[in-house]
C-alpha cells in the first residue's frame, strides 16, 4: 500500500505533508487539490513530515489536502518517439496539451501510446543479456533506436523469448527474459528511469580523445572541445550567448542534439520552434528538427520544473549514448537552475553559503557535469554526451558562485566579453581568457595531429601567442602614441587584428560563413599562419593602418566565399599579389619554409 | 472590497510585525484575500492552523483583536470592454469617480502561455522615434524597458511610444508613481483624444508601497483578456519595475526570507520574469508587448534589478543626453532589441540593416575621433567629417523629439552618407550603393 499524508503547511511552493508510512528522499507524491494532481518532490524528511518542492503554482492549497507517494524518484519514460517533441520540465508533451495556456497538473504522456514502431530483433533466444544490452532495433526518425535492457535489471538474464521483425506499440512485450532465479522479465519498447540517477551500464569511460566539430572557428581551432567533453559559456546579457549556442546546435556534428531551455525567455525557445523545421542540417541534408529534442522550462514556468528539467534533458543524453549515439547537450541557462536550488533553500532556511546560494552548489554542479563523457559499451560501439553549459553572472561578475562552481568542472571555459560584444566582434569569445583543457591531454594532440596535421595544436599556441603580444602592443600604442613606438608594434598589432577579424570573428547569419569544416580551418589557420610569420616592409605608421585594413577585408572576402570556388581561388591569387606588395620575396618564401 | 455574509470572521490575532498578522484560521487556501481590520490582506505561509497573512497597507494600529474576513479566492478582476478609458488604483477600485466595473472574474497572476502556442513576433511597431525604428525596432510581442536615471525624460518618451504605437489598447501601469506624473500621463492621453484606449492601474508615492506589488498583475491579466479574449494588440507600459522590485524587497525582509544580491530576494528573477514573460504573440493575432521603465542608481546596470532585467528582457533602451547638439538621444550604442532581426529589411526596406550598422559604425568612428581630440591628438580629415556627421545624426535621427516614418529616416540617413563620405568609406553592399547613394549636392 503506498503512503499517503495530509498537507499541515505551506510557503510558496514549499509545502508540509505529515505521512502515514514511508518516504523516501526525493520521492514523487501527487497532492490532490480538489481533483487537480499537483506532482512534488521529497526534499527533506523530518518526523512524520516531509517536506515538498511542488512543480506547481500552490495558489489556492489549503491545509488538509491528501497526498499520495509514489514509491519512485522523478522519472523519465524512455523509448523510441522522443526526437523533434517539445518537452516541458518533467517531459509532459507540451504540444499534446490543450489550449493556449498551462494548466496545473496537466501532465502529457512523453510517448505516444498508440504508435507502431517497425521492430527488427537483434537478439535471440538463449542469448545472454544484462542491463542496456541491445534487444532489437527500431528505426526513429533516422536514427537507429536500439531497444534495450532496461536499464533497472542487475545481473545477467537469459532470452526467453522475443518478437519477430514486425509493428508494435511502446507498451506491447517485444522480449521476455529470465533471470538466474527462472523468474521472467517483460519488456516492451519503453522505460523509466529516475532522472537524477546516472544511467551506467557501459564498459567504461576513458579521458575523451576526440575533438567534437562545432563549425566554429574560435571554439574548433583556438579552444575544442573534446567529444565527451564539457563547457560552459559565460556571459553578461547582450553578449551573444544563447546566439553561440544556437550556432553550435545548428553546425554541431552530432547525432542528436538536446537544447534544454532552462529559465529563459520562451521567445528563445520560439526562434526553434519556428527556425528549426526548415533549417538543413548542414551534414545530413535533414530538417535540424529531426536531430533536436527540446525540454522547455522558460523562465516564466514553475521554479522547481526547472532544476528537474536539466535532470530530465541529460537522462535523455544518456538513454541515447547506450544506443552508440553522439549526443550533444545544451542547457541555457545554468544559473537559472542554480537560482532555483537558491530559492527551496532559502524557503527551507538552510543556512546560506555566498551570494544566499546553497553550500552544496559546487558539488551539485560538479556531479552534474560529471555525467556526460565518452564511453565504451559493453558490445565494442561508442556513445557520447558533449554538455555545454551557458552561465548568467549576476552583474557580469565572473568571480559570482554558480561561474566559480562550473569553472571548477567544465574542461573548457568559453568566456564572452563585453567589450568584444560592443565593438561588435563575434562570437564575442575572449581569446586569451577562453581556455580549452583538451589542449593539454596527449590524446587530445595525437588525435589532432592525426586528423588535421602535425604539429597542429603548436601552431595553434602560436597564433595565441601572437594575438597575446598584438594585444599588448595595442596597449603600448594607446600610452605612448601612433609615432612614438616603433613600426614593428604597429605590424604586431595589426597581424593580431588579422587573427580576430579572419580566424576569430565569424558571421553566424552568413549561410557560408556561419559553419567552417576542419579542413577550412586549417586552410584559414595556414594562410593567417604565413602572414604573421612574414616580415612587412613599411615606411610609416599610417600605411600599416591602411595596408592590413585591405588584407583583412580581402582574407573575409574569402571567407564568404565557398571553400574552393572559382571565386574563392581567385581571391586566392589575388591574396599572393597583395601580400607581394610588402612582403619581399626571400622573407616569404622564408615564411613559406617554416 | 466589502465582506459579505456567511463569511468567517476570526479575532484572535496571535501575531503582528510591521506587514505582516498571525490568526488562527481553518481552511483557508493559500495565495487568499482577506479583510484585516477593513485593510486587504493576502494569505502568504500556512503552518497549520496558523495562517500568516500580508496587510497591503501595512499594520499601523491592528489590534489583536481586529477583525479578519478571509474572502474565499485569490485576488482577482472583473473584466469587460467598461475598463477602456478608466483609472484603478492597485486593488482595481476605481480612482476616477467612475462606477464599479461588471464583467467576468478572473484571478490575477494567472497561469503562463504554453511555449509551443506562442507565435514568432513579426508585426513591427512604428514609433516615428527613429533612435527606436531605426536602430532598435520594436516588434509586437517584445518586452523592452528603459533603463534610465531617474532625471531622464523617459515618462515623456514612453508616452509617445504609446499615442504612436497604433495599438488597440494601452495599459498603464503606475508604480509608486509621483501624483504629478500621474496628473502629467492622465492630461496628455485626454488631450490626444486617446482616453478611451486606456486602462490605468495607478499606484501613487501616497500609497503604501507593498500595494504596488499588485500592479503588474493586474495590468498583464487585463491585457491577456483583451490580447487572447478580443484578439487586441495590447501595449502595456509598467513604470516603474525598480520600485516593484524595492516592494519584492520589503516584503522577504518582513518575512525573514536570506536576501541576495543587493539585499534583494533571491527570487528576484523569478518574480520579475513571471511578470515580463507575459509579453507574448497570440496564435489569433491578439498581443502583449511590454515597454517599461528600470530606473538607475548613477548608471549602474550591475545592480541586481537591471541586471536581473537585462537577462529577462528583449533588449533595453538608454537615452542620453547629448551635449554636442543639445537634445536628449537614444544611445545608439549600448541600446538593443533583440527582436529587430525579425522585422528589419523584412518589413521595412531591405538596405535598413546596413544602413542602420553603418551609422552607428560612423557614429563609433566620431566617438573615436572625440577622444583623439580630447587627448591632443591631431584630427585627420576623415576624423573632422566624422564629427560633423555625428552632429547631424545626432540631432536629425536619434533625438526623442523626432517623428518620422522608417522610410524618411532610411533616406535621411543615405542624405548624410552623401554629404560626408564617399562610397568607400561608407562600404555599404554595392547593389545597394547603386540604389540610394545621394551624392552631395
Amino acid at each position: 500500500m503506498s503512503t499517503k499524508g495530509k498537507v499541515t503547511g505551506i510557503i510558496a511552493n514549499l509545502v508540509t505533508i505529515e505521512v502515514d508510512g514511508p518516504v523516501a528522499q526525493n520521492e514523487i507524491c501527487h497532492i490532490d487539490l480538489k481533483g487537480i494532481k499537483l506532482m512534488a518532490e521529497v526534499i527533506k524528511i523530518s518526523g512524520k513530515n516531509a517536506y515538498v518542492q511542488v512543480f506547481e503554482s500552490t495558489r489556492g492549497l489549503y491545509v488538509g489536502c491528501t497526498a499520495e507517494f509514489t514509491g519512485h524518484m522523478l522519472e523519465v519514460t524512455l523509448g523510441p518517439g522522443m526526437l523533434s517533441k517539445n518537452y516541458d520540465g518533467l517531459q509532459s508533451d507540451l504540444d499534446a496539451m490543450d489550449g493556449v495556456f498551462l494548466k496545473r497538473g496537466d501532465y502529457t504522456q512523453a510517448l505516444d501510446q498508440s504508435k507502431k514502431w517497425g521492430f527488427t530483433p537483434l537478439a535471440k533466444v538463449g542469448d545472454t543479456v544484462s542491463a542496456a544490452a541491445w534487444l532489437g532495433t527500431v528505426k526513429e526518425g533516422w536514427i537507429d533506436h536500439r531497444i534495450m535492457v532496461p536499464f533497472r535489471l542487475e545481473g545477467n538474464y537469459t532470452v526467453k523469448s522475443i518478437v519477430g521483425a514486425g509493428d508494435y506499440t511502446v507498451t506491447e512485450t517485444v522480449a521476455v527474459l529470465a533471470d538466474a532465479n527462472g523468474n521472467e522479465h517483460n519488456v516492451s519498447m519503453s522505460m523509466k528511469w529516475p532522472v537524477k540517477v546516472e544511467v551506467k551500464g557501459y564498459k567504461n569511460k576513458p579521458r575523451p580523445f576526440k575533438i567534437m566539430e562545432t563549425g566554429i572557428r574560435t571554439i574548433d581551432t583556438f579552444n575544442p572541445i573534446a567529444e565527451g567533453g564539457t563547457g560552459f559559456i559565460p556571459g553578461p546579457f547582450g553578449c551573444g550567448k544563447t546566439v553561440l549556442q544556437h550556432a553550435i546546435s545548428k553546425n554541431a556534428e552530432a547525432d542528436l542534439i538536446i537544447v534544454v531551455a532552462c529559465g529563459e525567455r520562451a521567445n528563445e525557445v520560439v526562434e526553434i520552434f519556428t527556425e528549426f523545421p526548415a533549417l538543413d542540417d548542414p551534414r545530413t541534408g535533414r530538417k535540424l528538427i529531426e536531430r533536436t529534442i527540446i525540454i522547455c522550462n522558460t523562465s516564466n514556468m514553475p521554479v522547481a520544473a526547472r532544476e528537474a528539467s536539466v535532470y530530465t534533458g541529460m537522462t535523455i543524453a544518456e538513454y541515447y549514448r547506450m544506443m552508440g549515439l553522439k549526443v550533444l547537450l545544451l542547457a541555457d541557462s545554468t544559473s537559472r537552475w542554480a537560482q532555483a536550488l537558491r530559492e527551496m533553500s532559502n524557503r527551507m532556511e538552510e543556512l546560506p553559503g555566498p551570494d544566499a546560494f546553497p553550500m552544496d552548489l559546487p558539488a551539485v554542479v560538479a556531479n552534474f557535469y560529471s555525467r556526460a563523457g565518452f564511453v565504451y559499451l559493453n558490445n565494442g560501439e561508442t556513445g557520447s554526451i558533449t554538455f555545454i553549459g551557458t552561465v548568467s553572472p549576476a552583474g557580469g561578475n565572473l568571480k559570482e558562485p554558480v561561474t566559480e562552481s562550473t569553472k571548477k568542472a567544465a574542461r573548457c571555459f568559453f568566456a564572452l566579453s563585453q567589450n568584444r560584444a560592443d565593438s561588435k566582434r563575434y562570437p564575442a569569445v575572449d581569446p586569451i581568457d577562453s581556455y580549452s583543457k583538451y589542449l593539454e591531454y596527449d590524446e587530445v594532440i595525437e588525435y589532432l595531429g592525426k586528423v588535421i596535421e602535425p604539429e597542429w595544436v603548436n601552431k595553434v599556441l602560436t597564433l595565441k601567442d601572437i594575438l597575446l603580444r598584438g594585444t599588448e602592443a595595442r596597449g603600448q600604442i594607446n600610452i605612448l602614441g601612433d609615432d612614438s613606438v616603433p613600426l614593428d608594434y604597429h605590424i604586431l598589432y595589426n597581424k593580431a587584428e588579422v587573427i580576430d577579424f579572419v580566424i576569430l570573428q565569424q558571421d553566424a547569419f552568413d549561410k557560408t560563413d556561419c559553419s567552417t569544416p576542419l579542413d577550412r580551418q586549417q586552410h584559414v589557420v595556414n594562410t593567417v599562419l604565413d602572414i604573421c610569420n612574414a616580415k612587412f616592409v613599411f615606411d610609416g605608421f599610417e600605411e600599416i593602418g591602411i595596408y592590413f585594413k585591405r588584407l583583412i577585408n580581402h582574407l573575409r572576402q574569402m571567407n564568404y566565399q565557398t571553400f574552393k570556388s572559382d571565386k574563392f581561388n581567385e581571391l586566392e591569387r589575388q591574396l599572393k599579389d597583395l601580400l607581394a606588395e610588402r612582403v619581399s620575396e626571400t622573407q616569404a618564401q622564408a615564411a613559406q619554409a617554416s | 472590497m466589502k465582506t459579505k455574509a456567511f463569511q468567517k470572521i476570526y479575532t484572535h490575532i496571535e501575531n503582528v510585525t510591521k506587514a505582516t498578522c498571525t490568526v488562527h484560521a481553518e481552511g483557508v487556501a493559500n495565495e487568499e484575500m482577506a479583510i484585516v481590520d477593513g485593510r486587504p490582506a493576502q494569505v502568504v505561509k500556512i503552518a497549520g492552523d496558523r495562517v500568516t497573512l500580508q496587510i497591503f497597507p501595512g499594520t499601523q494600529g491592528i489590534a489583536t483583536n481586529a477583525e479578519v474576513v478571509f474572502l474565499g479566492k485569490p485576488p482577482t478582476i472583473k473584466v469587460s470592454d467598461e475598463l477602456k478609458g478608466r483609472f484603478f488604483n492597485a486593488y482595481g477600485d476605481p480612482i476616477d469617480g467612475g462606477p464599479e466595473i461588471e464583467g467576468k472574474e478572473i484571478e490575477i497572476g494567472g497561469p503562463s502561455v504554453n511555449p509551443v502556442r506562442r507565435k514568432q513576433p513579426s508585426e513591427l511597431i512604428a514609433t516615428g522615434i527613429a533612435g527606436i525604428d531605426l536602430n532598435n525596432t520594436l516588434v509586437t510581442g517584445q518586452k523592452i524597458p528603459f533603463f534610465a536615471d531617474p532625471d531622464q525624460p523617459y515618462n515623456a518618451v514612453m508616452a509617445d511610444v504609446a499615442l504612436r504605437a497604433k495599438a488597440d489598447l494601452i495599459i498603464l501601469g503606475g508604480m509608486g508613481m509621483s501624483n504629478d506624473d500621474y496628473l502629467y500621463y492622465k492630461t496628455l492621453f485626454d488631450n490626444a483624444g486617446a482616453l478611451d484606449r486606456i486602462t490605468a492601474f495607478i499606484n501613487t508615492t501616497d500609497n503604501p508601497p507593498v500595494e504596488r506589488l499588485l500592479v503588474p498583475d493586474m495590468c498583464l491579466t487585463t491585457a491577456e483578456y483583451f490580447a487572447v479574449e478580443k484578439n487586441m494588440k495590447v501595449l502595456v507600459l509598467l513604470t516603474d519595475m525598480t520600485l516593484f522590485a524595492d516592494a519584492l524587497s520589503i516584503v522577504s525582509n518582513r518575512m525573514d526570507q536570506i536576501p541576495s544580491k543587493d539585499s534583494m530576494p533571491g527570487s528576484l528573477y523569478s518574480d520579475l520574469a513571471s511578470r515580463y514573460e507575459k509579453a507574448s504573440q497570440f496564435p489569433d493575432g491578439g498581443s502583449i508587448t511590454i515597454v517599461a521603465v528600470t530606473t538607475l542608481s548613477g548608471g549602474d546596470i550591475t545592480h541586481a534589478i537591471p541586471d536581473n532585467t537585462g537577462y529577462i528582457t528583449e533588449g533595453q533602451l538608454y537615452l542620453r543626453r547629448d551635449t554636442d547638439v543639445s537634445k536628449v538621444i537614444i544611445d545608439p550604442f549600448r541600446s538593443l532589441s533583440r527582436l529587430k532581426q525579425l522585422v528589419i529589411g523584412k518589413k521595412t526596406r531591405k538596405d535598413h540593416p546596413q544602413v542602420m550598422n553603418c551609422a552607428i559604425r560612423l557614429f563609433a568612428d566620431a566617438a573615436g575621433a572625440k577622444t583623439k581630440l580630447e587627448n591632443g591628438f591631431d584630427l585627420t580629415d576623415y576624423d573632422r567629417r566624422t564629427l560633423d556627421f555625428a552632429k547631424e545624426y545626432s540631432r536629425e535621427l536619434l533625438a526623442i523629439d523626432i517623428n518620422i516614418e522608417i522610410d524618411t529616416m532610411l533616406d535621411t540617413a543615405w542624405t548624410l552618407f552623401g554629404k560626408y563620405f564617399t562610397q568607400d568609406e561608407v562600404g555599404i553592399k554595392k547593389d545597394l550603393m547603386d540604389e540610394y547613394w545621394k551624392a552631395s549636392a
